[in-house]
């Protein structure tokens, strides 16, 4: 009988992460940032019905990059849980840190045990009663790292740089449109520029509803990056 | 119960259905002991009419146990989702629980799927509700809820009864349920003209909700002691709106004068 050659743990770890990585690195990055109302979320994304970016709970956003049908059941895995919770306790007993714990367990798991780790990184991110100060956007690795981000989060392939532009160009009392052009140029990047018919973008809106998250229609995010 | 973040097998995924995913997570409805039958609070008057602009719904705030009143505030007509309400008579308990697993299921599907339920769609979902309390119904728990919206796709107002089994019947004027709802249908029998005003499908409503609550003792009128007035909500292409206590108040003290006027 023959015997299975032993991989050293660290090898093995960074195989996975490798592997991990270069999924990810395939598909277009998406960004989150802040604005005096709530938060914005914009993706770079071609197809106008398979979206990255959805809304979870009344005041929960959730967006991910990667391979689609990983992502995707995330979404779902995160809308029953909260639609769970909020059900059996109270509306407000469902906020965004249980939900990334919760994600972080499950790509963690997959990470660490799973036939393969899954291709994806994610975003939760809430937006606060009372104002910007209890607005929450976690970053989810591929790993089950969480990662608090205060202002502003970058996903995807080329995140780093896209991080490094955000982070430069971002200012406490933005504006909607000017966070949605920052995120756009971060995303684009130096000498490129990105229709509004390849961007989604959706806000979580602190606006006195129930239900914060609204999509903008292409018509609105033209108007944005005109101005 | 802790909340585990619920994963599935393709194979044996509750996709849209949020009672099925309640069902999964281990929370079942409760089975009363067979022949058990059980005085709880019940439900009554509702009606909802339908006018040019879409549909207006209305509701008594009282709920009986025997002869005794239970609540006094209870609202009967609750919002399903944008464009579109739902009335309840009945069994009280049952019934506030069917509305708020109708309402979470509403948005659920919308979210899950990514594009919301149709209005009929919406009506078929409350049917099988309804459905899965037959049973309860047996046991003098039954309830028979009114759904009506405004159908975007179609640019109208539409509404549907039911019965206790499940039974979904779209009508094309007007619903009434619970037991006032004879007094109150013939009211609006009566009163009721093709392309109503929103004013006059409001003011029809709460007259309906007087003579019920005249005639049967367990619908409550409007209590000016204590200023609680009928639940009276219109849908339209706006969405839903509640009418104010303010406008309510005044539409039943004009009907009194008008009473105490021909009476005295």
């Amino acid at each position: 009988m023959s015997m299975p050659y032993y991989v050293a743990p660290e090898q093995a770890m960074t195989d996975r992460a490798d592997f991990a990585r270069k999924g990810i690195a395939k598909g277009r990055a998406l960004v989150a940032l802040r604005y005096t109302d709530g938060i914005v979320l914009v993706a770079e994304n071609t197809s106008q019905s398979l979206r990255k970016v959805s809304e979870i709970y009344d005041r929960v956003a959730f967006a991910g990059v990667g391979k689609y049908n990983e992502f995707d059941q995330l979404r779902v895995a995160g809308i029953r849980s909260a639609e769970l919770t909020g059900y059996q306790y109270s509306r407000d007993d469902v906020d965004a840190r249980g939900l990334a714990n919760d994600y972080a367990q499950l790509l963690g798991n997959a990470f660490t045990h799973g036939m393969k780790p899954m291709e994806v990184e994610i975003l939760v991110a809430e937006v606060g009663v009372e104002g910007s100060h209890e607005d929450q956007i976690f970053h989810i690795m591929y790993d089950g790292t969480v990662i608090d981000r205060p202002d502003t989060c970058a996903l995807g392939g080329e995140s780093e740089a896209i991080s490094n532009r955000l982070s430069s160009g971002f200012a406490d009392g933005f504006a909607l449109v000017d966070a949605i052009r920052l995120g756009v140029s971060s995303l684009a990047g130096d000498g490129r520029s990105i229709s509004a018919d390849s961007l989604e973008i959706a806000i979580l809106e602190r606006n006195g509803e129930r239900r914060c998250f609204h999509r903008l229609e292409s018509s609105e995010v033209e108007t944005a990056l005109q101005g | 119960m802790t909340v585990v973040m619920p994963v599935f097998q393709p194979s044996d995924d509750p996709g849209t259905d949020f009672p099925m995913l309640l069902h999964r997570a281990g929370y079942g409805p409760v089975a009363l002991p067979a022949g058990t039958t059980m005085d709880t609070p019940h439900a009554t008057t509702c009606v909802a009419v339908r006018f040019v602009d879409g549909v207006v719904m209305a509701g008594d705030r009282r709920a009986t146990s025997g002869n005794l009143i239970s609540h006094r505030t209870m609202e009967k007509v609750v919002q399903a989702d944008r464009h579109s309400g739902v009335a309840i008579a009945g069994a009280a308990g049952p019934a506030v629980d069917m509305i708020r697993l109708f309402q979470v299921q509403l948005e659920y599907y919308e979210k899950v799927q990514g594009s919301a339920l149709s209005l009929e769609g919406k009506a078929n979902q409350l049917a099988s509700m309804v459905r899965a309390n037959v049973p309860a119904a047996m046991q003098g728990m039954g309830v028979v809820p009114i759904f009506a919206g405004f159908d975007v796709r179609r640019s109208i107002g539409r509404l549907w009864a039911y019965d206790m089994l499940g039974g979904r019947y779209e009508e094309r004027e007007h619903v009434a349920t619970g037991s006032g709802s004879l007094h109150a249908s013939t009211v609006i029998k009566v009163g009721y003209r093709a392309q109503l005003t929103r004013d006059d499908a409001v003011e029809l409503v709460t007259r309906s909700l007087w003579e019920a609550a005249d005639a049967d003792s367990a619908t409550g009128g409007p209590d000016m002691v204590r200023g609680i007035y009928p639940v009276v909500a219109t849908i339209d292409s706006d969405g839903w709106s509640l009418v104010g206590d303010d406008e309510l108040g005044d539409r039943y003290r004009s009907l009194i004068e008008q009473i105490g006027g021909s009476t005295s």
